[in-house]
């Protein structure tokens, strides 16, 4: 059974460019435009239909992942690839250490790690308009960045201490059928680098740098929504090699039929 | 011979003493802010040092007479759970694991290496804006620091002052709601004179979901930030920080230095310490020194230094004398000053009037017939005795004392005290309704006023079941229904 997977796996990794039909574990995410709460001069975005991972990767996903690509083990990842807080929950390149549990969310990973994953596995991560649409979804609503639970329950997380030691799947499931987006641990996106915040937050709201960020911002879209002023904020103090305790990821596919 | 080579010597002895005075002409021609600043700017340093950090309320050694150095500052920054008073909890975001921050003690000149750490087990990235820092952002653009990392950046210390430091990371009021805020001291050259005592307190308001003393884990609520509606406004990051067993102390003659900031976010300080007059105010933690203040004012990041000598014994009272702040939401701190008195100062025969300006119709809390009992109710002689010393910690603590030993020639005390033991149902009645006027407790005559507590009543039967069983009073369990009784009778 195992060496099934295996070669499914390899058989993917192979044919990915012919394959777009591996989506378990995946939801359709059906596009649409919204406003977000930054971007490209604050105006609307369009994001395509495509498929999101339920879950996060979780460590056991990432063990079987490390096996196969040894490359992207701790001891031979390719520094430039990944600091050196890369997989520093990990006992040796395959095992976890015995405090970790196999079905938390895999953390400690560089986005050159998380990407390859993706692609690996025909999928790819997902850029942060897609991230943010979907995460701006609850249980009952696409859009909830209007509710004051939505926001209240975002941040109180923000605030929660070892969350990414908790399992998968234990968030409420939103309105798209996916997991864990707040409430357990941050997560890469293709381009997370893309919205600038200098670190110097007062300053980013300064029109010429096309940055719309910090409590002073008036360029902001929703003025509200300090959850996700803090999601740039971190998106924004980040380096493609960092490894961190709280960040993980999911991958996206593409649905390349037209609507 | 000889004497042309003397005058030779002497020439260049004239073309030395030329080379040296002619940058001081230099100078001599910028305005007086600039001189001040581009000297400030060529102060050598050598050697390096790391710097000495200390939690409040303590601070550094004095810079003395020691030259310009490179000092190295490493400041690691910690989220984490705390009190914010007895059973509320609350996750503060820290420099050095303090509210406020290490405080950092530099001399004109200094060539500061900081170093940010953030803690890999944050969740949030952060950065550091300091407000002695000339450079953009003061620091903040340079300093932005992801979990599991540390950065580094460098500046000189051009002005003397005593200055704010804190986080400038999106949202950047949320970052200082939390607790991200500290001072840095800049000692002119040859340090500040010196005095006896130093300390170092900063306040701060607090925005919790929950109401001022709801129980639990309490989450910053952005909403009341946002309309600037404190649940706590506090001394040193929370309430009692700097009461009973950890007030600061002098002893009478000694003169006090007090570094004041506020971190804010949102309230101006009136910064006062009852019973003192300060000899001496840095205002705003410049150089402009003003003398007899009362009451000071210290803006949202901003800081003042005062300074007072102690001239009689006592406990002095530090507020923020937007007066509701100190008696309802926490901005209390004590001065506890030993020594002889001085009846000449001050005769300790009049009634002590600490806290009677506000009277007791201003005091009282607007009540409802209708309070809301606490949600969890004792279950048991220990949870009363658990509940009945939060609630006095909160209430009753700020004048009966920690160990109820009261104030003397003020508040009556509460240990062994015979009349609180005479008769349970008065005291019910006094916690219920308030006391004016003339007791005697223990041979000593008070004559005082205690306002009506807002307390429920499961509150006040465990509070006073507290009382009656701590600091060898006669053990009498209160229930509700005793005070209900008592409330009925009215």
């Amino acid at each position: 059974m195992k060496t099934k997977a295996f070669s499914l796996i390899i058989f993917c990794c192979v044919f990915q460019t012919f394959l777009f039909a591996q989506t378990e574990g995946m939801v359709y995410i059906e596009g649409s435009r919204y406003l977000p709460l930054y971007g490209r001069d604050s105006t609307v975005v369009e994001v395509n239909d495509f498929k999101m991972d339920v879950y996060p990767v979780t460590n056991k996903e990432f063990k079987q992942f490390v096996e196969k690509f040894p490359k992207w083990q701790k001891s031979k990842v390719i520094k430039l690839f990944a600091d050196d807080s890369y997989l520093s929950n990990w006992k040796n390149d395959l095992e976890l250490k015995d405090t970790e549990n196999p079905d938390s969310p895999v953390t400690y990973v560089s986005w050159f790690a998380a990407k390859a994953y993706c692609e690996c596995q025909g999928k790819r991560l997902p850029t942060v308009d897609e991230w943010e649409y979907v995460a701006m979804a609850d249980e009952t609503t696409k859009d909830a960045r209007v509710k004051l639970s939505y926001n209240a329950k975002i941040l109180s997380w923000y605030e929660t201490p070892r969350s990414n030691e908790n399992l998968i799947g234990q968030t409420p499931k939103n309105i798209w059928g996916v997991y864990d987006l707040h409430g357990l641990v941050w997560e890469w996106t293709l381009d997370f680098n893309s919205v600038l915040i200098t670190g110097e937050s007062r300053k980013d709201v300064d029109k010429d740098s096309n940055l719309f960020c910090g409590s002073a911002s008036v360029n902001a879209t929703d003025l509200m929504n300090y959850a996700a002023f803090m999601r740039y904020a971190i998106r924004g103090s980040l380096k493609a090699k960092y490894a961190m305790k709280n960040l993980g990821f999911r991958c996206v596919q593409d649905v390349n039929e037209k609507k | 011979m000889k004497t042309t080579q003397k005058s030779k010597r002497k020439l260049k002895l004239v073309k030395h003493l030329a080379l040296l005075i002619a940058p001081m002409f230099f100078v001599a021609c910028f305005n007086d802010k600039k001189e001040e600043a581009e000297n400030a700017a060529e102060i050598p340093v050598n050697q390096e040092m790391i710097a000495e950090l200390t939690a409040p309320p303590h601070v550094p050694t004095p810079v003395g007479t020691r030259k310009a150095k490179k000092l190295i500052v490493k400041m690691e920054i910690l989220e984490e759970e705390g009190e914010m008073t007895d059973g509320v909890k609350y996750v503060y975001w820290t420099f050095g694991g303090s509210v406020p921050g290490s405080f950092i003690r530099t001399r004109v000149g200094d060539e500061v290496e900081f170093h940010l750490q953030n803690h890999p087990d944050n969740k949030l990235p952060h950065n550091i804006d300091l407000h002695a820092v000339t450079g953009p952002g003061g620091g903040a653009e340079s300093s932005f620091v992801a979990p599991g990392h540390s950065k580094v950046f460098s500046f000189k210390t051009l002005n003397p002052g005593l200055y704010v430091y804190h986080c400038a990371t999106a949202p950047v009021g949320m970052h200082i709601a939390n607790g991200m805020y500290g001072l840095i001291l800049v000692e002119p050259a040859g340090g500040l004179p010196k005095v006896d005592k130093e300390y170092y307190i900063m306040q701060g308001d607090f925005y919790t979901k929950g109401a001022n003393g709801e129980r639990g884990l309490q989450p910053f609520d952005m909403q009341k930030a946002v309309d600037e509606h404190a649940d706590y406004v506090v001394f040193n990051g929370k309430v009692g920080a700097l009461t009973g067993d950890n007030a600061i102390t002098a002893k009478v003659g000694e003169t006090v230095r007090l570094f004041v900031g506020n971190g804010g976010p949102n309230l101006v300080s009136s910064f006062h310490v009852i019973g003192e007059i300060f000899d001496k105010v840095h205002v705003e933690g410049g150089d402009m020194i003003n003398e007899n203040v009362q009451t000071t004012l210290i803006p949202a990041g901003g800081a003042a230094i005062v300074e007072f000598k102690v001239d009689v014994p006592g406990t002095f009272i530090l507020v923020d004398h937007s007066i509701f702040r100190a008696f309802n939401k926490g901005a209390l701190a004590m001065l506890k000053v030993e020594g002889e008195e001085d009846k000449k100062v001050y005769s300790g025969e009049i009634r002590d009037d600490i806290y009677l300006p506000e009277g007791p119709g201003i005091q009282t809390m607007p009540t409802t017939d209708e309070i809301v009992a606490s949600e969890v109710p004792a279950k048991s002689f220990e949870e009363q005795m658990e509940f009945g010393k939060q609630a006095y910690m909160q209430t009753c603590f700020a004048c009966h004392q920690g160990e109820g030993q009261g104030i003397p020639n003020a508040f009556p005390p509460l240990a062994n005290s015979d009349y609180l033991n005479a008769d349970v149902n008065r005291a019910i009645d006094i916690v219920l309704n308030g006391l004016t006027g003339e007791i005697t407790v223990n041979g000593e005559k008070y004559n005082s006023v205690m306002t009506r507590q807002s307390l429920s009543s499961d509150e006040v039967a465990n509070v006073l079941t507290y009382v009656y069983n701590s600091w060898g009073n006669n053990g009498t369990v209160v229930t509700k229904e005793m005070v209900e009784k008592v409330k009925n009778k009215k």
